[in-house]
């Protein structure tokens, strides 16, 4: 063990206190066909701590009202609420400027702001687009359909059979056409956590800019967009212990400056008459539209909470249920992990060999055990596998080893009743 | 095992999911259709050879889904062979009654034989699907539509 990890060690065995942290999430305390909650689908979308819940609440019970441009107190309140969230998500990834974080629904409209408003701009006939095997159909859809309204072409990097992508490969999808790189930080299906930085340096060479997609990578890794040096980076709230429905986008101020707005509406103009309008200055360009407040400033909440417990000691106790999960699956017969990668976020997809995963979920179902079964929006990931679906266990900071128990005990009845 | 559970994952759908009947393809097929679920990736293809009379003289499936969606095509391919094409709209009719809980609570279901097994979907309205999808394909199959039955 080298000193970062000894000190890492040693502040996360004085800190983490797991089932202290549980009191803080009402919903784990709720029964499922009359046995305790075991939540491992949080990769899905994680459970939200009383915190949160609070500060969501009081915007509706003490300060509901519209923000900007309100002179009455109610308002001033709200948008200061809602503004000091935009600063809370500045200062957690670290970004240059307030004016870099735009509010958005989650990931995927993140995603979809650039593709229509970066891509129709910039990308043109025959450009090319480069994405990996891995992603999501939320970094696959938005750019198929820029390249079918330009003529463009998409190019994916490919990955080995523990589900890592395949550097030299990336390296040589590189051409004069190369206008874009959009890269998942970690697999929401394989866990796979992606050399970003190496990747972005790389298409910075040949001055192409890249968008991450951090959806499953915030909640578990310090995320610095100025060491990064990406151009663009999404994520949602909801997967960071959030509300649904709020997510950001974080652009270079060079490129959003350069990018049409997204959407024509209130709060994105300056000035409107019937001749012409001058838009807003950034980052209210791209935020037609009374947003999502409450969600906002239940963001900035879940941040708070989460920087409290530390991202770090998170990650090192996500990674102790991974690796005593691994470990547990990997000594049941019958059971193929999908996605064994060196690094990892805690997510544990799994395939039997003669049961399907939808009669896993079901079984699971009735110990009480929600995990996700399916192809998680990875249909192309699937393939790649030769597999139609898996089924996954996701962790987050409130999960025990016990849990994992609980878990594996499903399994094995599982393959006695399938007679393995 | 939860006694919900076990009404759902009887022995004969086990048994069906772990050595499916007519689980072949048939060549020169007098009628054939696809079917899908999106949500759970389960496909299925039915085969089917009827003869001028209007008899399924042989019907089989290929395909993968889960052991509900298996033992289905399986006891339904079971069941249909034999029967004249009127014979099975209706016992579509009356299998999908079962599964989505439109018989009441002590269903008359003598007529349906083994396929009584799957009324334990009806409590699982996530499941239903899985067990209809074969029936679905086989009635596309029947009246040659060409496009994909998706069910999700």
């Amino acid at each position: 063990m080298n000193t970062k990890d000894a000190v890492l060690a040693d502040s996360y065995s004085k800190i983490y206190d797991v089932y202290k942290i549980r009191n803080d999430f009402p919903i784990l305390k709720t029964l499922v066909h009359n046995k305790p909650l075991v939540y491992l689908d949080n990769a899905a979308t994680t459970q939200k701590p009383q915190y949160v819940i609070d500060k969501t609440n009081n915007y509706y019970k003490k300060y509901n009202a519209n923000i900007h441009r309100g002179v009455h107190a109610l308002s001033q309140e709200a948008t200061e609420a809602f503004e000091s969230s935009r600063i809370i998500i500045k200062n957690f990834i670290n970004a240059l400027g307030k004016n870099e974080i735009i509010f958005t629904r989650g990931t995927t409209e993140s995603i979809n702001l650039v593709a229509s408003t970066y891509g129709r701009k910039f990308i043109n006939e025959g450009d090319e687009i480069i994405i990996s095997t891995m992603e999501h159909h939320s970094n696959i859809v938005p750019w198929q359909m820029l390249c079918e309204e330009k003529n463009a072409k998409l190019r994916v990097i490919p990955i080995n059979d523990t589900g890592e992508i395949i550097y030299d490969e990336y390296e040589k999808l590189f051409n004069k056409k190369t206008k874009f790189v959009s890269i998942v930080y970690a697999s929401n299906s394989l866990g796979t956590v992606n050399p970003v930085k190496n990747i972005i340096d790389l298409a910075h060479d040949y001055n192409v800019p890249v968008l991450v997609d951090a959806a499953q990578a915030v909640n578990h890794l310090k995320i610095d967009v100025q060491e990064l040096d990406c151009d663009f980076l999404a994520f949602s709230g909801h997967k960071l212990y959030g509300p649904t429905g709020i997510g950001v986008l974080y652009g270079k101020v060079h490129y959003l400056d350069l990018m049409p707005p997204y959407q024509g509406g209130g709060d994105m103009i300056s000035k409107v008459t019937f001749d012409k309008t001058t838009y807003n200055q950034l980052p209210h360009k791209f935020e037609a539209g009374t947003p999502n407040i409450a969600g906002a400033i239940g963001l900035g909440a879940a941040i708070e909470y989460v920087e409290e417990i530390g991202l770090e000691n998170i990650a090192y106790h996500e990674n102790i249920l991974l690796e005593y999960a691994t470990n547990a699956v990997s000594q049941l017969a019958g059971i193929r992990l999908i996605g064994t990668a060196k690094e990892k976020i805690g997510v544990l997809s799994f395939h039997f060999e003669n049961v399907h995963p939808h009669d896993v979920g079901t079984f699971l179902d009735f110990e009480g055990v929600a995990i996700r079964t399916g192809h998680h929006c990875t249909q192309p990931l699937m393939n790649r596998f030769c597999i139609p679906a898996t089924s996954r266990a996701s962790f987050g900071l409130y999960n025990t080893k016990e849990e994992v128990d609980v878990l594996i005990n499903g399994l094995t009845k599982i393959l006695e009743v399938f007679g393995q | 095992m939860n006694q919900e559970l076990r009404e759902l994952y009887q022995q004969v759908i086990l048994d069906h999911n772990r050595s499916p009947r007519n689980f072949r393809l048939i060549e020169h097929p007098t009628n054939f259709a696809e079917g899908y679920n999106p949500l759970c990736g389960d496909n299925i293809n039915i085969f089917l050879k009827i003869n001028n009379k209007g008899i399924i003289e042989d019907i089989s499936f290929q395909g993968s889904g889960c052991a509900i969606s298996k033992a289905s095509a399986s006891l339904m391919t079971s069941m249909l062979k034999g029967k004249t094409v009127q014979e099975a709209e209706k016992i579509f009719d009356r299998f999908h009654e079962l599964v989505t809980d439109k018989l009441g609570d002590n269903p008359d279901i003598d007529d349906l034989g083994k396929l009584a097994v799957f009324a334990g979907v009806r409590e699982f309205p996530a499941r239903v699907k899985c067990a209809s999808l074969a029936w679905h394909t086989m009635l596309n199959a029947l009246h040659d539509k060409k496009e994909k039955v998706i069910t999700e």
